[in-house]
């Protein structure tokens, strides 16, 4: 199998090197992944860095990234392979006297016609490669059956071709925003990883790396706050990426130390409803 | 090694986790690339390939703490192998009588009153210590949880013990005292809010810690299979509104999000697709024009199904009332589902609530409400469905047409009152459907004062609904 990474520890320093923080969980299942030749289905609530993983993966790696962005009426011509037709009635019309039927039968169905898409792409690529499934849970039950093949035995089957299978095994992470229940079959091919909301450290550290200027203690007191608007009961909790937003707006303004009426006033940025934003203005301000 | 990987699947199983062959076997392999003296990796090696929905997590790691709680250097029982934990120990202590010249005699936390106990837990909360915090819940549970080997009483009564005596809600208004005084003068009340949540979060940890160690003893004393199988809990999904504890109702309600989510984008995504009707005469002839009148593209006409309308009538009353709130609360977030939604709740006396709903976004301030202004009360307080039903006919009864599904919530034990059992069946009558959920286990109907039945006959069916799932499913069927 594949031997990116030598430990768990080595998958974290990896990440950190590209600004991305991991847990135990997420360095751990990345090494995992990585010794057992298995995809990783990234679960979590939305704007946890999911994306974000397998981008840093790459990056660490030193790898391609191949993206396939998953939506509802994705079929396999967008995602496996489609054969060239045009290119294929061209080269019917350019001999029509000469070759025999046969020839040209073998011919029109052979690797010059093939248009690869991001899956066989992801298979038949010489370097080394990360493929990102994206928000898989968008997709239709029956076409989740179109990734089984290549998740499991990292090979594809074409009719016409045969079988194409994988000269090296790529990483694969499949993210879900879990808006429906995967199906069983490709739960049981995947290692899977839940990726919530970091505690209140690791946050801090996030704002620390990500947001260029920003003081110690600014990030902190971020974090703290963050933390606290976490625990109410909002129609949409605060996401990583929006804390981070909130302490670009906050260096912006030059705030260094947030008061409840600065915190009151930028709420807006970490959080996107009226009522969500009235609620945690309540709890910020009044003291119980 | 394999023996007790075996054994620990065997009681995810029992549990409730599906945990598959190849499931297992991936969890084989991936033990051999993660050394188990790790332990947090080990954890998350084993729950990667066994645990695949995040709900179950919660199990899954209470069955690995007991099965996996005494192996790993730091979780070790004996005296003597505490070495780091002593030494570190000693230290503190040092600390202590150089800065307050007290002769605290001796080298072991065995020989320190209460009250020194009390003060250097204090110290390690303020500090965020979390070593010594470990070392502290060690010796609460040691001194103050009483065990003793062979004692068949459960965790939680240690537990209790032991927070009894540590008086840890005491121990939150003296560090915010303290960290006031450290200021020097008045906090913010951000500030304060920020404090408070920080240390009711090393409070929280502290606890676990405790029950941990609590854990440890009761697997060393009884082994590992007994202490599982009292450990063991229902998932989310299969706790029982009637008995859910307060913490299980806490789960239930975070489940229930994800749940609706679900929900609605399967029943939006069902009423889509895969319906193909005859063919649209009209928009075909349409579309030929711009193929020169033939017509290459033939366009279909698609059956819109009508929405149904949904009122819900439910008991609130004291045994039942968790039902009712759940039900309430799903219908609720997925009403874009429904053409309209109406609710009724009732107790002896019946009243509509549909108002509280449509006026706020928060189904929980909607729900709060429902419990504490709904005007449900007419004589004594105690469940009368016939008095209930007979008024509900009389007021609303002209709102049951021919597209209503109407849903009967309780669990029908109707103290003995009339019945008045025709308002179902002229519903019936009026209605598309009407159904009865009860959350009462199916043995238990007709015992007693139930009477479901009695009304069950007129209603196009009674179902069991107990958990998240048999609602979840009904719910399904519904819309």
């Amino acid at each position: 199998m594949g031997e990116r990474f030598e430990s768990v520890q080595q998958v974290r320093d990896g990440l950190k090197a590209v600004n991305y923080l991991a847990d135990d969980g997420i360095a751990g299942v990345a090494f995992l992944a990585d010794r057992l030749g298995k995809p990783i289905l990234v679960e979590g609530p939305a704007g946890t860095g999911k994306t974000q993983l397998a981008k840093s993966i790459a990056e660490a790696t030193g790898s391609r990234l191949i993206r396939l962005q998953c939506y509802e009426g994705l079929d396999e011509s967008k995602a496996l392979y489609e054969w060239n037709y045009k290119k294929q009635l061209l080269r019917i019309q350019a001999d029509r006297n000469s070759d025999s039927w046969n020839d040209i039968h073998d011919d029109i169905f052979g690797n010059d016609f093939l248009l690869t898409r991001p899956l066989l792409e992801a298979i038949t690529a010489e370097d080394p490669v990360v493929l990102l499934i994206d928000e898989v849970d968008r997709v239709e039950v029956e076409t989740e059956a179109l990734l089984l093949e290549i998740l499991s035995e990292y090979q594809v089957s074409i009719p016409e071709l045969g079988t194409i299978t994988a000269k090296q095994i790529p990483m694969v992470f499949l993210t879900s925003n879990n808006t429906r229940e995967l199906s069983e079959a490709l739960k049981r091919r995947c290692l899977y990883l839940h990726v919530d909301y970091p505690d209140m450290a690791r946050e801090k550290e996030i704002v620390l790396t990500k947001v260029p200027g920003v003081t110690e203690n600014l990030a902190d007191q971020i974090a703290r706050i963050v933390r606290s608007i976490r625990q109410l009961d909002l129609k949409k909790a605060p996401s990583v990426s929006e804390t981070i937003d909130w302490a670009r707006t906050l260096v912006l303004l030059g705030i260094t130390n947030i008061d409840a009426q600065q915190a009151k006033e930028t709420l807006h940025v970490l959080l996107k409803y009226q009522t969500d934003i009235a609620k945690a203005a309540k709890e910020l301000s009044v003291d119980k | 090694m394999l023996d007790l990987l075996a054994g620990f699947v065997n009681e995810l199983r029992n549990a409730g986790l599906p945990v598959s062959l190849t499931e297992n076997l991936d969890a084989m392999e991936a033990v051999q690339h993660i050394p188990i003296e790790d332990r947090e990796a080990f954890k998350y090696a084993l729950g990667a390939t066994m645990v695949k929905n995040n709900s179950h997590w919660r199990a899954f790691e209470t069955v690995f703490e007991v099965y996996f709680s005494l192996r790993g250097p730091e979780y070790k029982l004996k005296e003597g192998d505490e070495s780091d934990i002593d030494e570190m120990w000693r230290e503190m202590q040092e600390q202590m009588r150089q800065g307050e010249g007290k002769g605290a005699a001796g080298g072991s936390m065995d020989q320190l009153t209460p009250e020194e106990i009390a003060q250097m837990l204090m110290n390690a909360l303020m500090n965020g210590d979390q070593a010594m915090m470990r070392a502290l819940a060690k010796q609460a549970v040691q001194r103050f949880a009483g065990m003793e080997p062979g004692r068949p009483v459960g965790g939680t009564y240690y537990l209790y013990r032991t927070l009894r005596n540590l008086d840890l809600d005491g121990m939150l208004d003296k560090l915010m005292e303290k960290s006031k005084e450290e200021v020097g003068g008045e906090l913010t009340p951000l500030e304060e809010r920020l404090e408070k949540d920080e240390y009711n979060d090393r409070i929280e940890q502290f606890k676990k810690e405790i029950e941990a160690e609590i854990r440890r003893r009761l697997v060393a004393d009884r082994g590992a299979e007994a202490m599982a199988k009292t450990l063991r809990k229902p998932l989310p999904e299969d706790v029982e509104f009637m008995h859910a504890s307060r913490d299980e109702m806490q789960n239930l309600k975070k489940a229930l999000g994800p749940l609706t989510r679900k929900l609605a984008a399967r029943l939006a995504r069902k009423r889509r697709h895969g319906r193909k009707g005859p063919l649209d005469f009209r928009n075909t002839v349409r579309h030929s024009l711009s193929y020169g009148g033939v017509p290459a593209e033939p366009k279909f006409k698609y059956p819109r199904p009508a929405k149904p309308e949904l009122m819900v009538i439910a008991d609130i009353s004291g045994s039942v009332a968790a039902f009712a709130r759940f039900t309430l609360m799903l219908v609720y977030a997925i009403q874009g589902q429904f053409s309209k939604v109406r609710s009724f709740v009732f107790i002896d006396g019946i009243d509509e609530v549909t108002e509280y709903f449509k006026s706020t976004e928060d189904v929980q301030e909607a729900v709060h409400r429902v419990n504490t202004e709904a005007d449900v009360v007419w004589v004594d307080g105690h469940s009368d469905y016939g008095h209930a039903f007979e008024v509900f006919w009389e007021r609303y009864g002209k709102g049951v047409g021919p597209k209503t599904t109407v849903l009967l919530l309780g669990d029908a034990r109707n103290n003995y009152h009339a019945s008045q059992s025709w308002v179902v069946k002229e519903i019936r009558a009026k209605a598309r459907h009407v159904y009865w959920l009860n959350p009462e286990p199916r043995s238990y109907w007709n015992t007693g004062d139930s009477i479901v039945g009695e009304y069950g006959t007129h209603t196009d069916g009674v179902y069991e609904v107990r958990n998240l799932r048999q609602l979840e499913a009904f719910v399904e069927k519904l819309a």
